[in-house]
Parts: structure tokens; C-alpha cells; sequence
């Protein structure tokens, strides 16, 4: 039998909370209704502490921590809305802005993009750094659906989801740093793909117009994640 | 040789300068139009899926986005092969004349209203909307509403004023809600009788520019639009027909698929704007014109009781077809009363509220041409795709690039009648604008370009020198 895991008392924002130790800062935060943004982050998924936005402070660490990974320890005073951590995301966003295409007027996720909706939410008014305008190309030979890495963050919930709620692994990250690209199988095109089931996963948890289906015009495409609680839970019980 | 330079050109839609060209004898030789702007929209949507280039285009332009849409829409159309709902291509046709008058309202009362009601000669200062406000209220006023009132239309059909985003490949995005209806419906019998109101205003004051409507870009020349089935203004889809000047059919049905047979686009080092021109007749010969002036020449009628009535008197004007480009302006009333009209007869048929309103399908053609009227003219949208619905070729032929031989010949028509002396007067200047606000051009679409909107004009001398500049 698993031992209980024992539960630890810390602070967040000047609020007394209690969390489980194998829970994450970023959890405790969400049970007590403490809003920190999140972009990589999905329920149901590993998280990996890819984008940074949720970022927060520890008293006495020095450096700023991902919540989504960080465990509570006893008695932790965390701060989640600070100028400088309001300052970070800000820029962190511009530096996602400026570097691939994101063009929101004629984007088919308009409207339902949760970077555009971080973007507002922390006032991202402009971006201070030159963008990079790389000439990405956008893969669609897919049957049913379309990847566009311009507007691609790099936040691999296509390659988690893939590999473990669908089990397929067709997607992972290729190449280091910016050169990095999320690609189907061995970088071959995405309708060639031996492993895809077609299942679609990787498209509804993408949360920009990255990964799309086919057939839809600006600001048409919303995504539809409904079902992956659902299935992590089933998956768990299951176990 | 001498040169005279108007840099910008102002109260139009874009950026643009005017150089005048003198001979020895300080006489006007020759005038061009340059467009100063470069976009490279045709080039930019390579690589995209198709099913964004509405959308896409429409960003070309910020007054007639719609046009942009439905004719990028309609090209898509083709690229799926369907025959889309009948209701679907009643919406954007009502869009579509939504735009028609908003675009109208703003060229007549905005740009052109000043020099029409206060005088060519009027005072600079006083030339502009505000002047006109102060002359002549209600006409401003009646101005500003018709352009809310097309602008309207837009937003609540549409969901935005400008760049919205429902229409798309296959239709419409969503059907129209019968309060939208009702509501349009119940601004009619205003705007109508704002249109009445400001032709009753016009046709009297017309006598006064009896020196302009005789340089202003008049000549004979081919006329260039579409038409319905039957002959009537279209502005949505049709056949597309060439008339003379005469008002004679040239020919009646020209095959948009072919366009490359007939319409030829030149380029001059001195403007970034293409002159398009009929390829039987040769370059530049083959001078034809679109918009407003061409489609009320063309067409054996609007199809609308208040419209037809005062069509017949416009087409009263001259034996044959109406030459002179200086009733470009009466041209646009009379389409705004026509556009008011037939959008409150589309949405008085109850199948307007249909909820079938689009066709689904994957990309079943290669190629795709779409061609619509545009408040300045014919536009027309031609897209090739690959295997997998990504744009490998994109051709744009606008409205302002039809015209674009037709304001050249007209700007030196109306320089040699009114530049005397080697030197550009008040008088001459604002003329020679206007000749070129007769025509409405969009230079942000007809270059696809990005710029300010400026406009200037060079007089040069024999020996190419700069003799005076007007700039704005």
C-alpha cells in the first residue's frame, strides 16, 4: 500500500493554503482560486515547465520558479503577482510574438487563442523587440488537418498528448533552441505519417492556430478540450 | 522641357504624386499618375491555405475590405467546386451593396462634396468636410449617415465594420437573424430619402461645372462591368460585358476564366501601379474604364423603380454612353439609391433567412477566378493551389488599375485646359485633383500597397528640371 502523502501548510499571495507534497504550487494555487496564467499547462497532461508564464516567487530561493513543477514545502511563502513577475510574462509574451508569425487579423484561432487571450490579459500592448519573420512553412498534407508552425510556441502539449493520452507518439520536438520545430514522425510530412492515428488530440490541445483542422476561415477555428480530463481520469481509474 | 510636381495628391484614398510635363514653349506635353506605394500581396499569401486568402485580402484595404472578400470568396468558390446556397450569395450581395454605399457616401460627401458645393475655387481651408458642415449642414450630415448607415449594414450582418470575417469559401459563416433583418429594413426609408434628397441637390448644380465636365478625363473610351442575366446593374456576379462609347455592346459575355485574353496589365518604371488595358485594341489603346460611370453605361437598366428613373435621366446626359468622367460623381448617387433599393427588395424575400448558407467541401479545382464589383469597378481575384490547398499563385486586377490609363490621359486632358504660364495655380492644382477624386481610386488596393496617403504634383520643365512641386 502507498504510504499517504503527507500534507504541507505554505502561503501563496499572503493566503494560508494547504497541499498534498506531490502536488504543485500551480494546483494549490488553482483549488484556492489564486489565478496564475499558464500556457503550456493542461489539465490532464505532464506539465514540463515549457513557457514560463507561470512563473512565481519563493521567499529565500533567489530565483524565480515554474509553478507547474514546483512541489509545496513546508511553510513556502510564494508570490504569484509581483510587478517584476508581471514584467517577465509581459515580456516573455513579446519574445513568443516576435519570434514566428503570429498575425491574430487573419489567424483562423482569432478570438480563440489563449496566447492572444495572455497577451490582453497582461496588457501586452506591443512587442519591443524586432521580430524575426522566419519563412516557415505550413505542412498541410494532412487529410484532415493543417500544422503552421509560424504560429507554433513550442509548448509540445501535441507531443505530450500524442505520446501520452493517445499513446502514438507521432509528434516531438526536433533541433535545439530556435531552431527547434515540433514535427510528425522523423520530420516526415504530417499525411505520410506511419504513427498518426488521425485522432485529432494534438489539434484541440494546441492553443494557438498551430495545429488546425482543415476547412475553417479566420476566426473560425475554436478548440474542443472537453474530453481530456475525461480520458486522464478513465486512464488513472484504470491503472 | 519643364516639369511640374503635385506631391500628394489629397482627398483621395492613397498615396500618389502628379508630374506635369511642359515643352519649350511652357505648353503642357505630357502628365503621369504615380502610385508610390508597394504591398506585394500577390507574393505574400504564397504558402497559405486557401481558406484564410478572404480574410487575407481583405486586409488589402481598410474602405472596401468587402469587395476584397467576396471576390476572394468567390475565387474560392471555384477552387472547391461548389454552387454555393442561393441565400449565401444574396448576403454578400447585400454586403456588398452595404459597402457599395458607405464607399460612395465617402467619396461624394467626404472627398468631393467640398469642391462641389462650396466651388473648385473655393478657399483650401474651407475645402473639406467641416467647410461643408458649415455651408450646408444637412448635406454633410446626410453624408456622415449614409456612410454609418452602409457601415452598419456590414457590422451587424457581419459582425465587424471592417475586415469581418463571415464571408467565407462556400458561403457565409452564419445565417441572418431576423432582428438584423428588421432592423436594416427600418433605416431604409431614411437613407432613401437622403439619396433622393442629395440627387435632387446635384443634378441642378451640375450646370456649374460645365468647364470640368468637358476636361475632366472626357473622351471616348471602352466601358467595362458586369451585368445580370438580363442585361441590369449587377454588382455581385453576372456576365461580364464591354460597351463603347457609343453605349454599343462590344462584346456581351467575356468569359472571367479567360481574362488573360483580353485584359492585358503594362507596367511603367514611374508608378507602382499597372495600367490594365483590353488586349485586342493593344497597349495603350485599348484605354477602358470601370466603376460607377462604366456600369450605368453599360447596363440596359438597375432593375429598380427609383434607380431606373434616374438612370434614364443620366443616361440623358449625352448621345450614347455618358463620357466625361466628371459624372462619376452623379454616376455614384444614383448606384447608392440603386444599392439602398435592392438591398431592402433582397431582404424583403423571406428565404433571406435560410439557415442553409454554406457549401462544405475540400478543394476539388486547382484554380479558382473570382470577379465582383468593387465600388470603384471590376475586381477580380485568381488563385492556383497545390495538392494540399496551399496558394502557389496568386493575381490581383483592381478596380484603380482598370482606370489607371483613363486618369492619365484625363490628368493631361484637364493640365493642358487649365495649366497656363508654366506654373501650377490654385485653380489648376485642385483640378487636376479633382480629376483624379472623379475616379474614387483606391491606391492601397490598386498597388496592394502600404503607405501614407499623400499626394503630390511636379511640373517639370523641357529639360526634365523641376519648375514647381505642390506637395500635401
Amino acid at each position: 500500500m502507498t504510504p499517504t502523502p503527507r500534507v504541507k501548510t505554505f502561503r501563496i499571495d499572503g493566503r494560508d493554503v494547504v497541499g498534498r507534497e506531490d502536488q504543485t504550487v500551480l494546483e494549490v494555487a488553482r483549488e484556492n482560486d489564486i489565478r496564475i496564467p499558464t500556457l503550456c499547462h493542461l489539465d490532464g497532461l505532464t506539465d514540463i515547465g515549457a513557457c514560463r508564464m507561470c512563473l512565481v516567487e519563493v521567499q529565500g530561493w533567489g530565483r524565480l520558479v515554474p509553478s507547474c513543477v514546483t512541489k509545496p514545502e513546508e511553510g513556502m511563502v510564494v508570490v504569484s503577482q509581483s510587478e517584476r513577475l508581471a514584467r517577465y510574462r509581459r515580456t516573455i509574451l513579446e519574445f513568443l510574438f516576435s519570434e514566428r508569425n503570429h498575425v491574430c487579423a487573419v489567424c483562423v484561432s482569432n478570438g480563440h487563442c489563449e496566447l492572444q487571450d495572455l497577451a490582453e490579459e497582461v496588457g501586452m500592448t506591443h512587442v519591443r523587440v524586432p521580430y524575426r519573420y522566419p519563412g516557415l512553412a505550413v505542412d498541410a498534407s494532412h487529410g484532415r488537418f493543417v500544422a503552421d508552425h509560424n504560429r507554433c510556441i513550442l509548448c509540445a502539449r501535441c507531443v505530450r498528448v500524442c505520446g501520452e493520452v493517445e499513446g502514438a507518439h507521432t509528434w516531438d520536438v526536433s533541433g535545439r533552441g530556435i531552431q527547434s520545430l515540433v514535427i510528425t514522425d522523423l520530420a516526415a510530412p504530417w499525411g505520410e505519417s506511419d504513427t498518426c492515428t488521425g485522432c485529432g488530440k494534438c489539434v484541440q490541445v494546441c492553443p494557438t492556430g498551430a495545429l488546425t483542422e482543415k476547412g475553417h476561415s479566420v476566426a473560425e477555428m475554436s478548440k474542443r478540450r472537453q474530453f481530456l480530463p475525461y480520458l486522464a481520469t478513465m486512464r488513472e481509474g484504470r491503472r | 522641357m519643364k516639369r511640374i510636381v503635385i506631391d500628394p495628391v489629397t482627398r483621395i484614398e492613397g498615396h500618389s504624386k502628379i508630374t506635369i510635363h511642359l515643352d519649350e514653349t511652357g505648353a503642357v506635353a505630357h502628365a503621369q499618375f504615380h502610385v508610390t506605394q508597394f504591398r506585394g500581396f500577390e507574393k505574400l499569401c504564397e504558402g497559405r491555405p486557401f481558406h484564410e486568402m478572404p480574410s487575407l485580402m481583405a486586409r488589402i484595404c481598410g474602405i472596401c475590405p468587402v469587395s476584397h472578400l467576396v471576390a476572394s470568396a468567390k475565387a474560392c468558390d471555384e477552387l472547391l467546386a461548389v454552387r454555393i446556397p442561393r441565400v449565401a450569395a444574396d448576403l454578400r450581395r447585400i454586403l456588398n451593396l452595404a459597402q457599395l454605399v458607405q464607399s460612395h457616401a465617402l467619396s461624394f460627401f467626404h472627398l468631393s462634396s467640398p469642391d462641389l458645393l462650396l466651388g473648385m475655387d473655393a478657399d483650401p481651408a474651407q475645402r473639406n468636410l467641416f467647410g461643408v458642415l458649415q455651408a450646408n449642414p444637412q448635406l454633410g450630415r446626410d453624408g456622415i449617415r449614409l456612410r454609418q448607415f452602409g457601415q452598419q449594414v456590414i457590422e451587424w450582418m457581419a459582425g465587424k465594420r471592417i475586415h469581418p470575417a463571415w464571408v467565407v469559401p462556400g458561403g457565409v459563416s452564419h445565417p441572418l437573424e431576423p432582428e438584423v433583418r428588421d432592423r436594416i429594413l427600418a433605416a431604409i426609408p431614411e437613407v432613401r430619402e437622403i439619396a433622393l434628397r442629395t440627387l435632387a441637390w446635384f443634378k441642378p448644380k451640375i450646370e456649374d461645372f460645365r468647364q470640368e465636365i468637358r476636361v475632366f478625363a472626357n473622351f471616348p473610351s471602352l466601358f467595362l462591368g458586369l451585368v445580370d442575366r438580363d442585361g441590369r446593374l449587377e454588382h455581385y456576379d453576372g456576365q461580364l460585358r464591354l460597351s463603347d462609347s457609343a453605349g454599343k455592346i462590344v462584346t456581351g459575355a467575356l468569359d472571367p476564366a479567360r481574362y488573360g485574353d483580353y485584359i492585358g496589365e503594362a507596367v511603367e518604371p514611374w508608378s507602382y501601379l499597372k495600367s490594365a488595358y483590353y488586349k485586342p485594341a493593344g497597349y495603350p489603346a485599348g484605354l477602358y474604364r470601370v466603376g460607377p460611370l462604366a456600369r450605368l453605361n453599360l447596363c440596359d437598366g438597375c432593375g429598380t423603380p427609383l434607380a431606373d428613373q434616374e438612370w434614364s435621366e443620366f443616361r440623358d446626359l449625352e448621345r450614347g454612353a455618358v463620357l466625361s468622367s466628371f459624372h462619376y460623381h452623379y454616376a455614384r448617387l444614383v448606384e447608392v439609391l440603386y444599392g439602398i433599393e435592392k438591398i431592402e427588395a433582397l431582404l424583403l424575400d423571406p428565404e433571406i433567412l435560410d439557415r442553409r448558407v454554406r457549401a462544405v467541401a475540400e478543394p476539388n479545382a486547382a484554380e479558382g477566378i473570382g470577379i465582383s464589383e468593387a465600388p470603384r469597378g471590376m475586381l477580380l481575384h485568381h488563385y492556383r493551389i497545390d495538392a494540399q490547398g496551399l496558394i502557389t499563385y496568386a493575381n490581383l486586377i483592381i478596380a484603380t488599375g482598370h482606370n489607371n490609363l483613363a486618369m492619365n490621359r484625363g490628368i493631361l486632358q484637364a493640365a493642358r485646359h487649365f495649366v497656363t504660364d508654366g506654373a501650377l495655380s490654385e485653380t489648376a492644382l485642385n483640378r487636376v485633383e479633382a480629376v483624379i477624386r472623379a475616379f474614387d481610386p483606391c491606391l492601397s488596393c490598386s498597388t496592394h500597397a502600404l503607405g501614407e496617403m499623400r499626394l503630390e504634383i511636379d511640373l517639370l520643365a523641357a529639360d526634365g528640371g523641376l519648375l514647381d512641386r505642390v506637395r500635401r
